[in-house]
């Protein structure tokens, strides 16, 4: 064996590699989201995903052993997710005002985002199966998963559609707000957290804080009303 | 810094143990969030004079991690490839309804909030 592939075998077999590749392959599409000014077409997670899916294709890594590395950067989304308190309760004075506008706009975005996704793929012929993956695809990946598995889904492609769902949010949130006209933060971050979850509202923080807070609270109130809902609507497709 | 890290993990821990424990349908980690929110209230009602949660450790490591919030859904997005068959042979249906379903639900829920805060104001408004 040369010394090329018996270094390869080694770091093959390590998570060292795959979480090296992981942060790299971050920093550089983080970097190129700075320079062009947080472009949203420029999105991070996209050109992350990109570059590490070319690498794992063409070195014929599985998917499960790039895990074993990357799956430290997965775990740190639960003390992430926690960290949202923070700038919740900076925000407090803000949000409690606008608790009306946050509970009306959660309802009709909540049903909007399960009833549009679900009816148009049934309208193209997609088995059940395939829509009940689909149906929470708006709410952050460890609640949809759980809510597709229990509609007899299939979790894993569920969060396949959860990060290109949360991608597509990120990218067209800043055009369409600004598009349709709409200066208010605090409704530009909850839509992005309603529609696009965690990714949304890491564009939404880009943004600015106040958008960042809303998308916050749209990601953890989207995905408790989510897990209530689907089943339910659901239930008729069945 | 440890003692920061120590708190979101306990809230998170807490958080799965409730929501385990009776069966909840809420994630543990956004039942973490709501106990670490009320924690951080009531330690503002108790003692208002004390500093700001951004000037602690803990208001630096949530700074750090929502910064790079991005970051932490690269290694799920990277899982994306492994489906493509299934993509490849519903692509058409799937991506028109990932698309204009969330461009539907922006639209709709930023509309609604817009809304429903100005008839606020104008109710207000003697």
């Amino acid at each position: 064996m040369s010394d090329a592939s018996r270094l390869w075998v080694y770091l093959a077999a390590s998570p060292l590699l795959w979480l090296a590749m992981t942060l790299l392959a971050y920093a550089i599409a983080d970097r190129l989201s700075l320079a062009a000014k947080r472009h949203p077409l420029v999105n991070p997670v996209l050109i992350a995903v990109a570059a590490l899916s070319a690498m794992l294709w063409a070195s014929g890594t599985p998917y499960a052993t790039y895990f074993e590395g990357a799956q430290f950067v997965h775990f740190l989304l639960g003390p992430a997710t926690v960290a949202l308190a923070i700038p919740l309760h900076r925000n407090w004075p803000v949000v409690r005002r606008a608790i009306v506008p946050i509970l009306a706009a959660l309802g009709a975005g909540s049903l909007t985002a399960v009833i549009s996704a679900v009816g148009i793929a049934w309208a193209f012929g997609a088995p059940y199966e395939l829509l009940a993956s689909l149906a929470p695809k708006s709410v952050t990946a460890a609640i949809a998963m759980g809510i597709s598995e229990g509609l007899g889904g299939n979790p894993s492609l569920t969060a396949a559609l959860v990060i290109t769902t949360g991608v597509l949010g990120a990218i067209m949130v800043t055009p369409m707000m600004n598009a349709m006209g709409l200066t208010d933060y605090r409704a530009r971050g909850f839509a992005a957290g309603v529609a696009s979850h965690g990714i949304g509202t890491a564009r939404a923080f880009q943004v600015d804080p106040v958008a960042g807070t809303f998308a916050g609270i749209a990601l953890g109130l989207n995905g408790l009303i989510t897990a209530l809902i689907v089943p339910a609507l659901m239930a008729w497709l069945r | 810094m440890i003692e920061a890290i120590l708190i979101l993990l306990v809230c998170q821990l807490f958080g799965e143990a409730l929501a385990r424990g009776l069966g909840l349908p809420v994630p543990g980690p956004v039942l973490g969030m709501a106990l670490l929110f009320t924690a951080l209230q009531v330690r503002a009602r108790l003692r208002p004079d004390a500093p700001g949660v951004e000037t602690l450790p803990l208001g630096a490591v949530a700074a750090f991690l929502l910064a790079n919030l991005s970051l932490l859904f690269v290694p799920a997005g990277a899982g994306i490839m492994s489906h493509a068959a299934t993509l490849a042979e519903h692509g058409a249906g799937l991506i028109v309804a990932l698309v204009l379903s969330t461009a539907v639900t922006l639209a709709v829920t930023a509309l609604v909030f817009v809304k429903v805060a100005g008839l606020g104001r104008r109710g207000d408004a003697p």
